[in-house]
């Protein structure tokens, strides 16, 4: 690892100046507000020419809204953006390409279906006679791809090139306007590991020719191997900005989660004695060598009754990828699932439920909850999914579970005919909740039940998890909050760059930075 | 009185009795039934009765457009399910009989529950989206249509078959019996048992719904192959009418007219929350636009821009966003009065 011994520099203050030369972007006390919250709070931000930066952060920290903001897709409630010295505001990302600053995102935008050379000189067009000039066009891409290392004939067909190849080409787009200044939001997370080097190949190159990149990306290993500089934020705010070389990879880590402020930290968690399972327990599920390509690698899984599996990693890392495939939200392409010691077939949501497995995804809105139907058609969804169209819940039933969950949960407001996108998140995290409970799971997957709802319902929601997993069923609790699956888990599994690490039980010395330590590392022992 | 005029169907009712109004002031009486031989007869039994088919496709329609989707091959479907029976009709040997009548009725309904099929599996399985699906038996059907009737306008007799649209059953048009029975048992069919509830979540959210455990792929499927089948049972009361059948004629640009009365009737084009009883008000009040139109003697030539003026109106008044503009003017006025 470069980080080996690495120097200390606590204070965010004394940043030494590196590479001797003024910023090319520089931000100061940028300030983003949406409806009710501050996305960003005084956050300073600079780029320098020639080198990699990486942004650092967890989810909701603020990454893509500062290169929003940079790029003029978000405004600015307060604070200044410099470019190149001079003060500089964007109407929006085609208007920041113009004055050289590109961005490339982890989609690939681009059309596939048009040639190589179109796309990446789209927007610039060289132009004859009031025509396209293509064959000065398809001249003129050649150049760029040269530049990238890129072999490939300009008018061949984008799609018919792989996502790597694409990505470059992207890139080669963003450099026809002459960047100086080149954002990558998250551009290898659909790469393996050769095409990975092909684009550090490239970045490495345009940073010797002078252009800033801006890096974003949840693989530590990357940011390692390709970054002069990190800029940490966590919750829309300034954590650090540091030398790469200088910040070993656990005070990254611990930097970007959050600064455990409640008495939780280092406490042993509450459930490791009540929990720990019989000497001659069956596994309710074991997965052997169960893996999808691009999501996550091959694992071995086993989950007890009564017991809390918690998944720590940083976003990005493959525990929600993991926690699909023992859902059959998506299918695994290689490895198997046993139930209860017998092989089974795990490839819909549907299968799974018929086993009685539950899963809660961390999309709340976009995977769980079904705004426009009532609180109460919410909560019996699944069991009806379960039954079938054709034999519809008795409504005396229906409504006697409904007002059971209701209150069992404290859902609010108690109506059950309101419409479930008019409650809080907390609320709708509950009525999800009550939507699996309803179907009696024997294993029950949260992915981030706790993210985004107020203090009093996690709180709630936790507590719950405890008394469910008494009462025999088996929990898989993911959370990015270390201390949450810290004070829930009997196992905790250890996710890094889409692989599962590390499996230790919890055990009153495993503790935050513990945990961060073996993140960091990917090694359970030290 | 101000809750009668935010119910959703409101403005929708409304329109119908300004439409009924409007013909009854030009020419008074015309609403009233009389009595003939047994059998019912006036504009209100004419309006049940030709409306048959439109409700049937409108229905269908109804559920598919519930769904995120829409079947623009309807109006094929239409035409393909009367050129079958009445081909089949003018082939058997007795054309008369009431078993081929019900011979016919059948093989028709099964050629429309195989393209029902088609279109089910180009949308739910091979996940293509539903107006470029559909597309597909739009334009293809009448062709199909014309291979089944060797490209002539086949003209039958046959009394059975052709009681579906003329015939009478206790005082009332057998075509409006079908269609309105057909109306009601689908209604409780979607609102007694779950289909109701699963196909609006498929459509308000599908992945949500997907983890959640609902086949939504096998739902999607069923709602096209039951449209299809409500789309040919249309079909077949469309050529009872005529006996002749009309593959280039049939059924033509009915697609629009059904969505056009989903739409009225209050449900939206992008899925989720639908309504069965404004879908049957929506097609009450495009079957009536042709009475108001022939009663008040708008010339044939503006037909079509009068009933297009009637539809806006209807939308318009629907639409949340206009409303909102005009309860703001509403509020200005009343703030300038009280400080005047």
């Amino acid at each position: 690892m470069i980080a080996s011994e690495p120097q200390q520099r606590p204070n965010a203050a004394d940043i030494p100046e590196y590479p001797p030369s003024s910023p090319v972007v520089q931000m100061t006390g940028i300030t983003v507000e949406f409806p009710g919250v501050k996305a960003l709070d005084s956050v300073d931000f600079r780029l320098f020419p020639g080198e990699v930066h990486a942004l650092m952060g967890e989810n909701g920290a603020g990454k893509s809204t500062l290169i929003k903001a940079l790029t003029g897709v978000n405004q600015i409630a307060a604070g200044t953006v410099m470019v190149s010295g001079a003060p500089a505001r964007f109407s929006g990302p085609a208007d920041a390409r113009e004055h050289g600053i590109s961005t490339v995102y982890q989609e690939v935008n681009l059309c596939t279906n048009l040639t190589v050379a179109e796309n990446i000189m789209l927007g610039s067009e060289p132009r004859r006679f009031g025509g396209l000039d293509w064959h000065s066009m398809r001249r003129q891409a050649k150049v760029f791809l040269t530049r990238m290392g890129l072999g490939i004939d300009p008018a061949s067909s984008l799609g018919s090139h792989s996502l790597a190849v694409q990505q470059l080409v992207a890139i080669s787009r963003a450099m026809v306007v002459n960047a100086k200044v080149l954002i990558l939001d998250e551009p290898t997370s659909s790469l393996d590991t050769d095409e990975v080097e092909q684009l550090f190949e490239v970045m490495r190159q345009l940073r010797q020719d002078g252009v800033a990149i801006l890096f974003v990306s949840h693989f530590l290993d990357q940011i390692y191997a390709i970054s002069d500089r990190i800029t940490v934020l966590r919750n829309g705010a300034l954590v650090q900005e540091r030398l790469t070389g200088e910040l070993p990879q656990r005070e990254l880590v611990s930097l970007m989660i959050a600064g455990t402020p409640d008495a939780q930290v280092g406490q042993a968690n509450e459930r490791s004695s009540s929990g720990s399972r019989a000497e001659n327990a069956k596994p309710l599920l074991q997965a052997v060598g169960l893996g999808r390509k691009g999501a996550v690698q091959p694992f071995d899984l086993e989950l007890y009754p009564g017991e809390v599996i918690g998944m720590a990693g940083l976003l990005g890392s493959g525990r929600t990828e993991l926690a699909r495939l023992l859902y059959g939200a998506d299918k695994a392409d290689e490895g198997s699932i046993n139930l209860q010691g017998a092989p089974a077939k795990l490839r819909t949501p549907r299968q799974a439920l018929g086993h009685k497995i539950a899963y809660t995804s961390e999309d709340r809105k976009g995977e769980g909850v079904v705004g426009d139907l009532t609180v109460a058609e919410n909560i019996i969804l699944g069991l009806q999914a379960a039954r079938g169209w054709t034999r519809p819940m008795p409504a005396a039933k229906a409504s006697q579970v409904v007002e059971a969950y209701i209150k069992a949960l404290g859902i609010r407001p108690a109506n059950p005919q309101a419409l479930l996108k008019n409650l809080s998140g907390g609320n709708q995290q509950k009525v999800l909740l009550a939507r699996w409970l309803a179907t009696a799971p024997k294993l029950l997957i949260l992915d981030e039940p706790t993210r985004g709802i107020d203090i009093g319902a996690k709180t709630e929601i936790m507590n719950l998890v405890s008394e469910l997993a008494e009462q025999g069923m088996a929990v898989v609790f993911i959370s990015a909050e270390l201390e949450e699956v810290l004070r829930l888990s009997d196992r905790i599994v250890v996710m890094r760059d889409h692989a599962k690490v590390a499996e230790i039980h919890s055990t009153p010395d495993v503790d935050v930075p513990r945990l961060i330590e073996i993140i960091a590392s990917g090694e359970e022992d030290k | 009185m101000i809750r009668i005029f935010k119910h959703r169907l409101f403005w929708p009712l409304a329109a119908l009795a300004a439409l009924l109004l409007a013909c009854s002031i030009r020419r008074p009486g015309i609403l009233g039934i009389t009595v003939l031989d047994g059998h019912l007869f006036g504009a209100p039994i004419d309006i049940l009765r030709n409306s048959a088919p439109l409700l049937l496709v409108a229905l269908g329609m109804t559920l598919v457009i519930a769904t995120r989707g829409i079947d623009l091959s309807v109006g094929a479907t239409v035409a393909i399910a009367g050129a079958v029976a009445l081909t089949f009709i003018a082939s058997s040997e007795h054309p008369g009989s009431l078993g081929t009548a019900l011979g016919a009725i059948v093989v028709a309904l099964g050629l429309c529950f195989v393209l029902g099929c088609f279109n089910g599996m180009l949308v739910a399985n091979f996940g293509i989206q539903p107006i470029i699906a559909t597309l597909i038996l739009m334009t293809a059907g009448r062709g199909i249509a014309m291979l089944i009737t060797n490209g002539q306008i086949t003209t039958v007799a046959s009394a059975p078959f052709g009681a579906l649209a003329s015939g009478f059953l206790l005082g009332l048009p057998v075509a409006a019996i079908i269609a309105y029975g057909v109306y009601i048992v689908v209604a409780l069919l979607v609102r007694r048992t779950a289909l109701g509830m699963l196909l609006e979540s498929v459509g308000i959210n599908p992945e949500a719904s997907r983890l959640a455990g609902v086949k939504s792929k096998t739902l999607v499927f069923t709602v096209y192959v039951l449209c299809a089948m409500l789309s040919g049972l249309a079909g077949l009361i469309f050529a009872a009418n005529t006996m002749a059948a009309d593959a280039n004629n049939a059924g033509l640009f009915i697609e629009l007219d059904a969505i056009l009365a989903v739409v009225i009737g209050g449900t939206s084009l992008a899925g989720g929350k639908f309504n069965l009883s404004g879908t049957l008000i929506g097609v009450l009040i495009i079957t009536t636009l042709s009475l108001t139109v022939t009663v008040l003697g708008v010339s044939p030539l503006v037909t079509s821009l009068f009933k297009a003026i009637v539809v806006i109106a209807v939308t318009l008044m629907m639409s949340t966003r206009l409303r909102a503009m005009l309860a703001g003017l509403r509020e200005r006025r009343r703030f300038q009065e009280v400080n005047a």
